[in-house]
């Protein structure tokens, strides 16, 4: 009984002192520092400001071919809406090579007959649009915008001279949680999720390979330290760094970046408590499965942070991917967080969707942390 | 010239003898090509919607069987009442909801306008904006079949998407990939190529030696210019014979300004590289560079969406001009003259970034 305590408090010390060895580490090389703090705040300001899927203002030509009032009132609406930011011409030559090299990324014409297509009863189009495909989703954006201006406008002139519309079936759109349709809502919660991926799994596992590189892990090994304990007392310092961070993003989000917080910071810390399970694991699956600084980052890099960022659905819709990558985002942990995180910000608490979250979550560390354990012998391989 | 020759030999052979560095440098690049291209689509498809049909007239049911016929719909699922139709939405269930007033065919009889109230989750409003784009060209069919008359007075639009007729988003997504992954790989190499001399205390051993400053760096910069530039290279392969993306620029231009690219991707990283004192500020130094090298390119989200200052901001960016080369010369055949506007920013980046560089190592040397 007696012995059975003094194992217990030994068990404690040990791992306060790992702790303690590991924190002041970390606090005191300035990498960590820029990882920790700086770089979350760059990187939320940049998917509030620079990443940002809301269009406006794309610059596309109009050409005029002709000078009736009609036409020249429907070019004036291209150029009033605040999606286009036009620029005029009389001939399609002129916009088109601008099209090519990228000024423009395409352009309306309204040809010489628009009058007589507009009044026949002809199948031929009013307008040609035209877009550059090479990025598919403004493309998108134009031909869709570029529709609506017309069908508007053609409203408008129906009315003016007395045509009335027979009744129609019509769409009311609602936009839940965000409904000024702003990308940043849902695009900074999201930047929380590769934050943390960057401090869980990229840190851990540069720190613990590092320490296999250096030998260093040998000389805790032959410590009287337990492998549970080590492990312990090398991810503590990482968990609390994460959570950290968390609390900043969280603070800057919405204070700064103007993202709602509806749900309850309860939610909130054990979503992302649950994430650092796996995060962690990660890094140190990889830095003990590479013993490698160079090779950890490289994996970390392209396991951890690239499939965060492109497989989490932050980005992409998960659910437009081939079922077969679909399979592969539910091991990133990331796709799971991301979901939990927006949900967290803009819905508010849904606790069936978190505890299905946090369970998938938990469930990926523990494999993670399986195959570490598995692949950690406590000896020397010589 | 000998002494500069054993110094990129040794260089070489630091970074190829480790048989996992060998692998880890090769590998995961290519099957990140494989995977994110099938990945990065913002066309949408399989979409979950759920539906509170209210009404029992015929046109409810009409609407209802058009748009199940869609390409884009994953799945619908029938609801019973309004409370769950906002469970539905509130876990992510469903993207879309679409809910039809008892009166919504007695108005349409009655000849009113009737309405269908559509629920969108705003957390995915990107899918949601282009989902509801499908669903109101639905609509317009519809009501053409209702009401013909209107089709006579409602005007057309000719649509025409240049360089990628079907709007492939592979077409785009697959040269970006090609200039991200090479650039990744090439700075982490040379970030840590010096940092790692300088942890193992080798470093001064190399100052010490008869090699000369810039002989070192030089040494330094080959292994990640073959690096990035052959990793460039597969890839751009893998999209003309793997993805069959059409190339209609020049190859010549292209690798020309591939080799300048990586050039000044380099430089970017021996700055990095003779700042930091061990690997693993090395590597987060370079970490904290290629996000927002990756987010300010154009490669997630158009440079032109972006705030003015941050446009200028991006002006600076290697990986910005190199993916305007790309994207251009697969797609749209881009002129040599397109090609040299955005190579010499590359070049101004590079002699920027490599005279720091030099001037730093130069600086640690007195």
């Amino acid at each position: 009984m007696e012995t059975r305590r003094v194992w217990k408090s030994d068990c404690f010390r040990r791992i306060f002192s790992l702790i303690r060895k590991e924190s002041l580490q970390a606090v005191r090389d300035p990498s960590t520092i820029l990882i920790a703090f700086i770089l979350p705040i760059i990187l939320l300001f940049l998917f509030a400001y620079a990443v940002s899927l809301d269009v406006r203002q794309i610059r596309i030509g109009v050409v005029l071919e002709n000078d009736t009032p009609e036409a020249t009132e429907l070019a004036a609406a291209f150029g009033a809406t605040r999606y286009f930011a036009v620029t005029p011409a009389r001939h399609r030559h002129e916009v088109a090579q601008m099209v090519v090299s990228g000024e423009l990324r395409g352009f309306i014409a309204i040809p010489q007959d628009f009058d007589a297509r507009l009044s026949a009863n002809t199948s031929s189009a009013a307008i040609q649009v035209i877009t550059d495909g090479v990025s598919p989703n403004t493309a998108n954006f134009i031909s869709g915008y570029a529709q609506g201006v017309l069908g508007n406008w053609n409203a408008a002139r129906l009315s003016r001279i007395g045509w009335e519309s027979p009744p129609v079936i019509s769409l009311e759109p609602r936009f839940w949680f965000n409904p000024e349709i702003e990308s940043r809502r849902f695009l900074v919660p999201g930047a929380i999720a590769i934050v943390m991926t960057i401090i869980g799994t990229m840190l851990t596992a540069l720190v613990v390979a590092r320490e296999w590189e250096r030998g260093t892990y040998e000389a805790i090994i032959s410590t009287p330290i337990g492998r549970i304990e080590i492990l312990l007392g090398k991810l503590l310092p990482y968990f609390g760094l994460g959570m950290g961070a968390t609390v900043c993003c969280t603070i800057l989000a919405t204070t700064l970046f103007d993202v709602p917080l509806r749900g309850s910071w309860l939610a909130l810390l054990s979503l992302s408590g649950c994430f650092l399970v796996p995060a962690l694991g990660q890094g140190l699956m990889i830095s003990t499965l590479t013993k490698n600084q160079f090779v950890a980052a490289q994996a970390a890099l392209f396991s951890g942070f690239l499939p965060a960022f492109m497989l989490s659905g932050f980005l992409y819709e998960i659910d437009s991917m081939p079922i077969l990558l679909q399979m592969i985002t539910r091991i990133v942990p990331a796709s799971y967080f991301v979901a939990n995180l927006q949900t967290v910000f803009l819905t508010g608490d849904i606790w069936p969707q978190f505890f299905r979250g946090m369970a998938a979550m938990l469930a990926v560390g523990a494999v993670f942390f399986t195959i570490t354990a598995a692949k950690t012998h406590k000896r020397l391989d010589l | 010239m000998t002494r500069l020759k054993a110094q990129i030999i040794k260089e070489l052979l630091c970074l190829l003898r480790d048989p996992k560095s060998r692998v880890i440098l090769i590998l995961p690049p290519l099957m990140q090509l494989l995977i994110f291209s099938y990945a990065a689509t913002l066309e949408v498809s399989n979409v979950d919607m759920v539906l509170l049909n209210q009404d029992s007239g015929q046109w409810s049911q009409e609407v209802i069987a058009q748009i199940s016929a869609g390409s884009f719909i994953g799945s619908i699922e029938t609801l019973a009442g309004p409370d769950e139709l906002r469970q539905a939405i509130d876990e992510r269930k469903a993207v879309i909801a679409l809910h039809f007033q008892p009166d919504f065919s007695r108005n349409l009889l009655a000849d009113k306008a009737a309405a269908i109230q559509v629920l969108l989750d705003g957390r995915r409003a990107n899918t949601a904006q282009i989902a509801l784009r499908y669903l109101n060209s639905i609509v317009s069919r519809v009501n053409e079949e209702i009401q013909p008359s209107i089709t006579a007075v409602m005007p057309k639009a000719e649509i025409r998407h240049w360089f990628n007729p079907n709007l492939n988003y592979q077409w785009f997504i697959v040269p970006a990939l090609v200039g991200t992954l090479a650039m990744t790989s090439s700075l982490i190499v040379c970030a840590l190529s010096i940092a790692r001399e300088r942890e193992l205390g080798t470093f001064d051993q190399l100052l010490v030696s008869p090699a000369k400053p810039l002989e070192i760096i030089i040494g330094k910069m080959v292994p990640a210019l073959i690096v990035g530039s052959g990793l460039g290279c597969v890839m751009i392969g893998a999209g003309v014979f793997i993805f069959s993306i059409p190339f209609t620029g020049s190859l010549a231009l292209v690798l020309g300004s591939l080799v300048t690219f990586i050039l000044s991707v380099v430089g970017i990283g021996l700055m990095i590289s003779s700042i930091c004192a061990t690997q693993q500020q090395a590597i987060l130094g370079t970490f904290s560079i290629i996000v927002p090298l990756i987010l300010l390119s154009g490669f997630a989200t158009p440079v032109e969406n972006m705030p003015e200052v941050l446009q200028i901001v991006a002006e600076a960016n290697p990986l910005k001009h190199f993916l305007v080369i790309v994207q251009g010369s697969f797609l749209k055949g881009l002129s040599a003259e397109m090609v040299f506007a955005s190579v010499w920013p590359m070049l101004i980046i590079f002699s920027v970034t490599f005279s720091l560089a030099v001037a730093f190592i130069k600086g640690r040397l007195q």
